[in-house]
């Protein structure tokens, strides 16, 4: 009974979504970042290490060996589980997911939008932060010890079930009346 | 598996139907730098059903990102291919060179639009209220940024660079960008989309000594590590950093946060290392701390001005964030040629009826919502205040769209009639005479300003001329 109802109610509803989708999320959160070149990324040397265009993490892994499973907390507290890969950045992959990481500077160093806390365990696999990370880091609300920016963090094998949290966008002000826990 | 989804899709179907504002609202907003974008990005991506008209003084959008974000600060800019992607969305609707105030109230706002966000931020000047302040060679930090980055209106500034000694009052970023700007050598300038006039002035400027003066000491000084690094590293500069009390100050930095303990370190460092170098740069900048502006003197013969005499403070309390100062009846000259006074923005009211707090130079507003006024809300500097990186702007405009969203969820801004939204104001411009540009438009006058940048080697090269902005944003059409 319950399968037949899964059957025959889940492409209508499978439709439904992907129209929503379609309407609403990813003509300008996806696919916009990239397909708007990067006019005034003039200076021909990049600070972040690869991938500068997000291009990278659009495409899917090659085979299970190169996938990395993140979970991201969004800023109102849901668990979002995310399928990476080896090499993915951590900014280009939450945008190719929906997830709400600015990025304002495209990995260049010169915001702190895509700043994010990382699980303690995690904290310390990652490298050591540059000075200019750091120096960003400095100005970002909410600064806390776990603090990274997402777009210095590569995965890797390493990495695998890394929790990476964003901090929450408001902090006296809550929709739902929901009480955010003291980290 | 499949059970998960099948429960996902009928949760997003049910928050959709719950999230979605009953029928297409109008919404505007006034203003197209980062406080707008922003406020619009959060709209955009979370409700369908919103149309957003921007509308903005000059012909070319982006507000402080082009004309306060300091030429060689590339990597900042980037944030304008977001912007675009926004305004490109299909949702929003650019409407340049319509002055809002003049050419339409914001009465005439509030009746065509559901919604009325001002996000016009803070473009007045703060006045130190010292004798001299209107001498020639006095400048607000406001102008002269704006004069660098080919601000229209500033673009005739006169300015007076001939002279050795330049101060800077205020020891906030923009003291900074001002500071970097006037020593940085010209050949890393030239390669920026600086404005041609201040290019050529400051290839011609004799200034070799910066000092920026501050009322309080290196704990508390405003600018932020990356830009103090930026100057510590400037080739061919040297710095000096007048310390007093080094003692007190490292035995604050235990107590301090992060930020503050590694600028402040930075501070002391710089100030150990590069005494032994000063003699041989050929240019230098120096951080004065405790002193209060008291008068700007000039000399009997010449009209510029000759020296800035300040106080010595001292500071007291306990509360190193937030020290008390106390004026010892000391004073001194600092001989110079040129005042920048760098010491804060303010907003000015659009329209008399809107509640405003003259003395902050900010808009009456409670999480965005502007007091009294209900459908009008505030983002950004207008509501804040002049303070805060690109990454507080983003938060305050996605918290304002959090709430225009609630508040029109809950039909807090509906009101009796349907709005007509933009038609009416578009009819209302016509009659005047007015010449609004559209983003389309903008794109044709930014295509040209980088082609002209690339016989010079240049990103862009900026227009200056408001007409000659609107006569090439047209051009395409006729």
């Amino acid at each position: 009974m319950a399968a037949s109802i899964r059957l025959t109610l889940s492409p209508c509803l499978r439709f439904i979504f992907r129209g929503w989708k379609f309407r609403t999320v990813p003509e300008y959160h996806s696919s916009v970042y990239n397909i708007v070149p990067n006019v005034y990324n003039l200076r021909k040397f990049s600070k972040s290490p690869v991938y500068k265009s997000g291009e990278y993490e659009w495409q899917d892994p090659k085979s299970e060996d190169e996938v990395v499973n993140i979970t991201f907390i969004d800023r109102e507290g849901k668990r979002r589980p995310v399928r990476g890969k080896v090499g993915d950045n951590v900014l280009y992959l939450a945008h190719r997911h929906g997830i709400e990481l600015e990025g304002a500077c495209e990995a260049s160093l010169a915001c702190s939008t895509c700043h994010v806390y990382v699980q303690e365990e995690y904290y310390h696999k990652l490298s050591e932060p540059k000075e200019e990370e750091d120096d960003m880091l400095d100005m970002a609300p909410g600064l806390k010890p776990n603090s990274r920016l997402g777009c210095q963090i590569i995965l890797s094998h390493e990495l695998e079930g890394m929790v990476l949290k964003l901090p929450s966008v408001t902090r006296n002000f809550y929709v739902d009346g929901h009480v955010p826990q003291p980290h | 598996m499949v059970t998960n989804g099948f429960f996902i899709y009928i949760f997003f179907f049910f928050t959709l139907l719950y999230q979605t504002v009953p029928c297409g609202k109008f919404l505007c907003i006034v203003g197209s730098g980062p406080a707008g974008f922003y406020t619009a990005q959060h709209l955009i991506k979370n409700e369908p059903n919103i149309e957003i008209d921007m509308f903005e003084k000059l012909p070319v959008p982006f507000g402080l990102v082009r004309y306060g974000v300091a030429p060689d600060h590339a990597d900042v800019k980037n944030v304008i291919n977001t912007f675009t992607s926004i305004a490109k969305s299909g949702r929003l609707q650019f409407i340049g060179n319509v002055t809002v105030g003049k050419d339409v109230t914001l009465n005439d706002l509030r009746t065509a639009y559901d919604v009325v966000v001002l996000a016009y931020g803070a473009a007045q000047d703060r006045w130190l209220g010292i004798p001299g302040e209107n001498f020639e060679n006095v400048v607000s930090a406001r102008k002269f940024v704006g004069w660098y980055n080919g601000l229209p209106e500033e673009s005739n500034l006169q300015l007076n660079l001939n002279v050795e000694t330049a101060v800077i009052i205020g020891q906030g970023n923009v003291a900074l960008d001002i500071a970097r700007i006037l020593l940085t050598p010209i050949e890393i300038l030239e390669k920026t989309d600086i404005a041609q006039h201040a290019l050529q002035a400051l290839k011609e400027s004799r200034i070799r000594n910066v000092k920026l003066v501050g009322r309080r000491g290196p704990l508390q000084v405003a600018f932020t590590i990356k830009e103090l690094r930026e100057m510590i590293k400037l080739p061919e500069v040297s710095n000096r950093i007048h310390l007093e009390d080094r003692d007190y100050i490292e035995a604050c930095i235990p107590k301090t946060s992060r930020p503050r303990r590694r600028i402040t370190e930075l501070l002391l460092q710089s100030a150990n290392t590069k005494q032994a170098e000063v003699k041989d740069a050929p240019k230098q900048w120096e951080l004065i701390f405790h002193r209060t502006p008291v008068e700007i003197v000039k000399s009997e013969n010449q009209r510029s001005v000759e020296g800035l005499v300040v106080g010595i403070n001292r500071l007291k309390g306990d509360n190193w964030e937030n020290p008390q100062i106390e004026d010892t009846g000391l004073r001194e000259t600092i001989p110079c040629g040129m005042i920048i006074k760098s010491i804060g923005y303010k907003s000015l009211p659009l329209s008399e009826e809107l509640p405003f707090d003259h003395i902050r130079g900010v808009i009456r507003q409670k999480e965005g919502r502007v007091e009294g006024m209900s459908g009008v809300f505030c983002s950004g500097w207008v509501a804040s205040g002049p303070v805060g990186v690109i990454a507080s702007t983003l938060q305050s405009g996605h918290d304002v769209g959090k709430r225009i969203l609630e508040d029109l969820r809950k039909g807090n801004c509906a009101s009796s009639t349907e709005k007509p939204g933009r038609d009416v104001i578009l009819s209302q411009l016509a009659t005047k005479g007015v010449e609004p540009v559209t983003f389309v438009e903008w794109e044709t006058l930014d295509n040209e300003e980088r082609e002209r940048g690339k016989n010079q080697k240049k990103p862009r090269e900026k227009i200056i001329d408001v007409r000659e902005m609107i006569d090439i944003a047209k051009k395409a059409q006729s």
